[in-house]
């Protein structure tokens, strides 16, 4: 394996992480972001108080169906939102600093330094008209002032890392000569090239056929238990949740209606919206005849509902969560939920 | 019954160089295989990129013509069929494909889309197409509103549940489903598995069934093919095969498959390099040089179909245990 240990941020790369941070790497508090017309009249809650943690090392998976807001949330702590898109309240304690108040000029040198994002489409992030190398050296010799020749060793040795075959003859090649496969990992490598902290996923493996998949999630796990990287999987494949993550967060409509240790929630989901997401997936092994299905459709993010946007989707609901959303309850196990029924569990749990 | 029944079917295509090009060899898209859609029942193709199966579905559509090999429908060679036949065929075997943004026109209206199939094919009034595709739009779970809206006006799930009243219209045998729920959100993905299981029991309905999700084809197949580089690797009974594959390459497919759980402990098997070029596909076993379980004779000799453990597979593996 390649030394990628020569940069000055990763002098301890094997730190036990608890032991040195008592404080979570990145810590989210009632965040919103909403897209706002240009008249102003319509309003969409992309994400809504959204209240999230994620420890150094750790492996939070975001999971929701298109339009729950999982993207617009990883968007929102790079600062790299659209324009129609604003940040209307929360905080984001990256590092001690809040991200929602730094200017443009100081989140450039957190954004790929500090934070990196790998994106569904490699395609998307590769430019075609330069080389490998050029585009794996550029944030190093960015963020570290690095001369060319040095920054272009160092993306021999990423190359390497991420499993590239014969990485010397791969550096000087466009994307265009490589699998989908071996891009994905490419766009790896740029994503560690500065040794970051935290690295953000968003479908990264969507692309890619079974197979390779799995090399690929091999592979992103090796790379951060060699860095001791903090991994937000941005996904709706609850597969890869189960693979990957140890924390988890389920958004629906904008908001997150359960948040916890990923195997607590598989076994005993406590929102309605989760347990009817495990139960409609197929497996392997089961007998059913037919899935668990959810009926209806998600909400318009315009026009929600009154009460909880799940609620006219929900089997367990009753009059209450028509009319009031229901806050995030603190449950015994260090699980969140939005749910008027878990409110119940809680008071049980006190008396 | 076997609805359709393909026998030695191969598609092989010429690559050329440039416009004028010579031939730069042959790609063996789908080659030699052998397989029977059984009626009332699903049969399941599995395999990645480059497999062959779209070739198979496309094959098995009329779309594409088999360069070898033979394909029967209800027992008649579709090589033989006369333009009557042709069109019998091409009624009973209808498509609804991945994408259901692309694959109903935006400029026509549903009970357009839905009616095209009985105006050209049979001769019916306006008044019977109209109560046909509200029939139609009934068995498929849409209000009979949605006739006269456009398909801009339809999430992704009814959009499908709209190509599947489509290809339901001429009352086909068969479906070919190309990946028809993977572009679905999760929650509606268990909607159209549902329906489509129901309308296959009311309506005896048989389905080519192809999607990259293994739990998906798992839980709708009666039959599984796998197939690596336009062969057919093992093929059996989909409970079978799914609980134990047998051949190395199903093994590690299955293997690379995602847990439903997070307890699940599954013995991972990361399969080195990536599929090779059909254009030079490896000689004697196309799938030995990423196999873990290689043997010399693998690279020398091509392996063929025999039965194992209550299915088929070709791997060499299996040779001794057979004698």
């Amino acid at each position: 394996m390649s030394n990628l240990t020569h940069s000055s941020v990763s002098s301890e790369p094997h730190r036990p992480v608890a032991a040195v941070m008592n404080r979570p790497l990145l810590e989210i508090d009632n965040l919103s972001t909403h897209y706002i017309s240009q008249q102003g009249t319509r309003v969409v809650r992309a994400v809504d108080d959204v209240s999230l943690r994620i420890n150094a090392g750790e492996t939070l998976g975001i999971v929701g169906e298109s339009g729950s807001g999982k993207s617009t949330l990883a968007l929102t702590i790079l600062r790299v939102l659209p324009t129609a898109a604003h940040i209307v309240g929360g905080s984001m304690m990256f590092e001690g600093q809040d991200l929602v108040r730094k200017s443009d000029a100081e989140m450039r040198h957190v954004r790929g330094k500090r934070i990196a994002m790998i994106l569904q489409d490699p395609m998307a992030s590769l430019n075609p008209l330069f080389t490998i190398g050029d585009q794996v050296a550029e944030p190093i010799r960015v963020h570290e002032g690095t001369g060319r020749t040095a920054a272009w060793k160092r993306a021999i040795e990423l190359l390497k890392s991420v499993r590239i075959p014969s990485p010397e003859t791969r550096v000087t090649q466009h994307p265009h000569e490589m699998s989908g496969g071996m891009r994905q990992r490419i766009v790896g490598a740029i994503g560690i090239s500065c040794e970051p902290r935290l690295l953000i996923a968003d479908e990264p493996t969507t692309s890619l056929d079974l197979t390779i998949q799995a090399q690929y999630l091999s592979l992103l796990r090796e790379l951060q238990r060699r860095h001791g990287l903090a991994l937000i999987f941005i996904t709706h494949n609850l597969g890869i949740v189960a693979r990957m993550c140890d924390q988890l967060a389920v958004m629906y409509a904008g908001r997150v209606v359960e948040q916890g240790p990923v195997s607590r929630i598989f076994n005993a989901p406590a929102h309605p919206y989760t347990e009817a997401l495990l139960n409609s997936i197929p497996r392997m092994t089961d007998n059913r005849k037919r899935l668990t299905a959810i009926e209806g459709q998600p909400p318009d993010l315009s026009a929600m509902p009154h009460g909880c946007a799940f609620a006219p989707r929900c089997p367990a609901a009753f009059d209450r969560c028509h009319k009031d959303t229901p806050p995030e309850f603190n449950l015994a196990d260090g699980r969140t939920a939005r749910c008027w029924l878990a409110s119940a569990s809680v008071q049980r749990g006190a008396a | 019954m076997a609805v359709i029944e393909a026998a030695g079917l191969s598609k092989h295509f010429q690559a050329r160089r440039g416009i004028f090009g010579g031939s730069r060899g042959v790609v063996r898209a789908v080659d030699d295989i052998s397989f029977a859609v059984e009626s009332g029942q699903t049969l399941g193709v599995v395999g990645e990129s480059g497999c062959g199966k779209t070739t198979t579905a496309k094959l098995v559509l009329g779309l594409e013509e088999p360069t070898g090999g033979s394909i029967r429908f209800e027992g008649r060679d579709l090589q033989g069929l006369d333009a009557a036949g042709r069109r019998h065929y091409r009624k009973s075997v209808q498509a609804v494909f991945q994408d259901p943004f692309a694959s109903l026109s935006p400029r026509m209206r549903i009970c357009d889309i839905i009616a095209e199939p009985l105006v050209t094919n049979e001769d019916l009034s306006a008044s019977d197409v109209r109560k046909r595709v509200l029939r139609l739009l009934d068995l498929v779970g849409l209000a009979e509103r949605s006739a006269d809206l456009f398909p801009h006006e339809f999430s992704g799930g009814q959009r499908q549940r709209i190509a599947i009243a489509r290809a339901l219209a001429l009352s086909p045998k068969l479906i070919v489903l190309d990946e028809p729920v993977s572009a679905l959100d999760v929650s509606i993905r268990a909607q159209i598995l549902n329906l489509l299981r129901d309308l296959q029991e009311e309506m005896g309905l048989s389905y080519l069934f192809i999607a990259h999700d293994l739990a998906a084809v798992a839980h709708m197949s009666h039959t599984i093919v796998v197939m690596y580089l336009g062969k057919i690797v093992e093929i059996g009974d989909a409970r079978t095969l799914a609980r134990a594959p047998k051949h190395p390459y199903t093994e590690a497919l299955f293997s690379a498959a995602l847990p439903s759980h997070p307890d699940e402990r599954r013995e991972e098997i990361i399969l080195p390099g990536e599929v090779p070029s059909p254009l030079n596909p490896p000689s004697g076993c196309r799938f030995h040089p990423r196999c873990p379980q290689a043997m010399p004779r693998c690279g020398r000799e091509e392996p063929v179909l025999a039965p194992v453990a209550g299915r088929f597979v070709a791997c060499h593996l299996y040779d001794q245990a057979r004698q």
